[in-house]
């Protein structure tokens, strides 16, 4: 398991080259690239600076990969997360998961994005024509969450 | 002492991004806490006024009824908008 909370850019052909490197019952590499959009909420966006909780978020983010690593079958998985200033069309987030099938693979990316999105701190501060402000978390993460809550969690 | 973080919008509306504090008799949890705080008046109000305000003890995700002890950090910060 590598998490890795950066400022640098990464490489995701290289990245997920080494998270299958040397292990033949690796079948399958789900993996989700998360990008500065050069819009949102009805404004233009120049660019975007993260700031996150140094120390709280590698935890989080090892929390949520070894919460995927009990509820399904995978073999290695991988988070990385850039902060600091980043231009539209710049790389965010890598999430990539290696198993033995395709379909835990899937499930424990789309997991591990969904718990990321509500549950690491991150904030998002974006410079629009009208200046910069904060980005709102939205509902739609926190429903996205929800689906993967167990019968009887808190 | 109390190590209190503020981040992201918090942090800009306070003005600071972390403080030191004697942890105050009778705060036994993180609703008390903010309580406390709130009550410098001015900017502070918000603590009491913002949605879905957010709270970590010792960096991980807690609740109003968490407990506090003397040593922990404590953070307040706005709901998480990663990824």
């Amino acid at each position: 398991m590598r998490i890795s909370v950066q400022e640098g850019d990464f490489d995701v052909g290289a990245e997920l080259a080494a998270l299958r490197q040397g292990n033949p019952q690796i079948g399958a590499v789900a993996s989700f690239v998360g990008l500065v959009r050069d819009s949102n909420d009805g404004a233009g966006v120049a660019e975007m600076s993260l700031e996150h909780y140094p120390g709280m978020t590698e935890k989080a983010l090892a929390e949520i990969v070894e919460e995927a690593c009990r509820r399904w079958a995978i073999i290695d998985a991988l988070v990385i997360h850039r902060v600091g200033r980043l231009l539209p069309s710049e790389q965010i987030v890598l999430v990539a998961v290696a198993g033995a099938h395709r379909g835990e693979a899937f499930a424990a990316c789309e997991f591990i994005m969904d718990y990321l999105k509500t549950r690491a701190p991150f904030w998002k501060r974006e410079v629009t024509p009208s200046g910069a402000r904060w980005v709102d978390a939205r509902a739609a993460d926190d429903q996205a969450a929800e689906r993967w809550q167990e019968p009887g969690a808190d | 002492m109390l190590k209190i973080l503020y981040f992201a919008g918090l942090r800009e509306r306070l003005g600071q991004g972390s403080e030191e504090l004697e942890l105050p008799a009778g705060v036994r949890d993180v609703a008390a806490l903010r309580d406390l705080l709130a009550a410098r008046g001015g900017v502070w109000d918000c603590l009491l006024t913002l949605r879905n305000l957010r709270y970590a003890v010792n960096q991980q995700m807690a609740r109003l009824d968490s407990p506090l002890c003397a040593g922990d950090e404590v953070a307040f910060f706005p709901p998480v908008t990663g990824g």
